[in-house]
């Protein structure tokens, strides 16, 4: 072996001797979730360390369904997400493409107040938002409470805008001269060249419902409206209650996106990585 | 391109209505409650009434304090991290590197009910697997929860768990953007990879970094979760109370408003003036 290659696999010995460690730190929480939702309470309260999953993850479920309807709430927290998302990625991809493809008056307005505006706290537009849907609205603890107010969210729209802006003009031009109808061009034309970009939109917007925390604890908090974050949320730090149920809880919040996320890494990536293009 | 104002409006007018009634129109809102008291029906203007309370109320400089103690730590800590990870999982050297991104970016899924409610099970006094693991190589157990430093430290951790690896992801991006041919010169030279590392790559990572250090800094500002579920609404005893959990206190357990909207300009003056920070950081040198 020569000297430069023993120098490189000393390198890489070093490179996964750092690596693993901080790996395993990392799956830790994540193990830790599946162990103990598996386990009964008196097994995670006890003074042993229980490193493997048990096969209690059913009795865990029934008992986190005693505590609370945590069912229903996942069948609110999936229709919210499905719906969230279509008419995120529609309104923002329409905003979007207006943006990238046209010159109005205003434009330059629009994109300035957007940008201007996007590093601003989401916690300033809390309180007018809620006193707006809860009181002047009356629409507290409904769907329309959940869905609507998040759809304000812009990234969708300079990512959406970035993406439309780099297709070349003539793939619109050559549909213009023979009569298509502008909708036409951005349905049938436009979204469906776009499609890498939107599967990565739609999966981040997806997750950013699914997961979403504050609003709908403020918004939704009678028992029957409330999505399955919020559900299992109610359950932490009260004394009655089991453990294992709300472990299982947040299994079941967690593996089916752990799951897309395995499946689709390479469009999760895009749209994180997205946030950092300007 | 003609102007095409109605074409452009038919397609912007959804969006623009959403944005405007949900984003622009409470941003102005809210800036106005807070010069109103609003325990009084109707709300009077009274322009002090909430920005003199919140300038002698202690409650709102342990907030503030904990949250910019927070920043300061937990910020570079995570930074730091994200971009070890990155470089790492950068090198060509890297072996079963699939398994190793999904340790690091699986956090990233994870919702903030979730994850708090493991970490507080986890570091539990008496039965948690950190202190039993503790205790097995001979520390003695931490009270996690009943301990300012310690508190602070978990809802810490928590926050970097969940978010080094979402960093890592943008700086990993960042990284490969950076053309192989920079670095072929510097072999050349035998310039080391050390040093390569600190005056080539982290120069042109500057504005990658900086802008993560932006987001990291406004989202730990609005830290709400951890500490209102891990740490138990802010405990011990205001120990880890965020201006998150102010507002949330005084806006919607007070039903204070006006006062929950001084808070929440607060925050956002921060994070006006962290924004200025970072164009001036990246500006283009002229």
């Amino acid at each position: 072996m020569t000297s430069r290659s023993q120098a490189k696999l000393g390198r890489s010995i070093l490179l996964h001797l750092a690596l693993t460690p901080l790996a395993l730190i990392w799956l830790f929480p994540l193990w830790m979730m599946v162990v103990f939702s598996t386990m009964p309470d008196n097994g995670i309260f006890s003074p042993g360390i229980e490193l493997l999953p048990h096969d209690n993850f059913l009795d865990n479920v029934a008992n986190l369904q005693r505590d609370t309807n945590f069912i229903g709430a996942i069948g609110i927290s999936v229709s919210v997400a499905v719906t969230y998302t279509i008419l995120s990625v529609l309104l923002t991809s329409m905003a979007g493409w207006a943006l990238a493809r046209y010159e109005f008056h205003g434009k330059g307005a629009v994109v300035a107040i957007i940008f201007g505006t996007i590093t601003l706290p989401y916690a300033v537009v809390l309180i007018p938002q809620f006193i707006m849907v809860a009181r002047d609205f009356a629409l507290a603890n409904t769907w329309i409470a959940l869905i609507v107010p998040p759809l304000f969210n812009s990234l969708g729209v300079l990512f959406m805008r970035q993406a439309f802006s780099m297709m070349p003009a003539e793939l619109f031009d050559a549909a213009r001269v023979e009569g298509v109808k502008e909708w036409r061009i951005f349905l049938f034309v436009a979204l469906p060249l776009a499609r890498p970009m939107l599967a990565a939109l739609a999966i981040i917007l997806f997750l950013a419902s699914w997961n979403n925390y504050l609003w709908p604890l403020l918004i939704n908090s009678q028992p029957g409206a409330m999505t399955a974050p919020v559900a299992l949320g109610t359950l932490i730090g009260l004394t009655k209650v089991s453990w294992g149920g709300i472990m299982a809880g947040a299994v079941m919040l967690t593996v089916p996106m752990l799951i897309v996320f395995v499946l689709l890494q390479r469009h999760f990536i895009a749209g994180i990585a997205a946030g950092a293009v300007k | 391109m003609r102007t095409q104002n109605a074409t452009a409006y038919r397609f912007l007018t959804p969006y623009l209505l959403i944005f405007a009634i949900f984003w622009i129109w409470p941003i102005i809102s809210s800036f106005l409650i807070s010069f109103q008291a609003t325990r009084t029906v109707p709300w009077r203007f009274a322009p002090t009434f909430n920005w003199g309370r919140l300038i002698g109320d202690p409650a709102f400089y342990n907030a503030l304090k904990n949250t910019l103690l927070i920043l300061v730590i937990q910020v570079p800590v995570m930074i730091s991290l994200a971009i070890v990870m990155a470089v790492l999982l950068n090198s060509p050297l890297l072996k079963a590197r699939g398994l190793y991104r999904f340790a690091f970016f699986a956090p990233v899924v994870v919702g903030e009910v979730a994850y708090s409610a493991v970490f507080r099970l986890m570091f539990s006094l008496d039965f948690g697997i950190i202190n039993k693991l503790l205790n097995s190589v001979g520390i003695p157990k931490v009270d996690w929860f009943s301990n300012v430093t310690p508190a602070m430290a978990l809802i810490m951790i928590a926050v970097t768990w969940r978010w080094a690896g979402y960093n890592a992801i943008i700086i990993l991006a960042g990284l490969q953007s950076i053309p192989e041919d920079v670095y072929e010169a510097a072999t050349l030279d035998r310039v080391s990879r050390l040093r390569q590392f600190f005056h080539i790559t982290l120069p042109l990572l500057k504005p990658v970094i900086v802008f993560c250090a932006v987001l990291s800094i406004i989202g730990t500002m609005q830290l709400f979760t951890e500490p209102f579920l891990i740490t138990e609404r802010g405990g011990p005893g205001g120990g880890t109370e965020t201006l998150g959990l102010l507002l949330y206190r005084q806006g919607f357990r007070s039903l204070n408003f006006g006062y929950a909207s001084a808070v929440a300009y607060t925050m956002a003056g921060l994070a006006i003036a962290i924004t200025l920070v970072q164009l001036w950081l990246t500006r283009d040198p002229k």
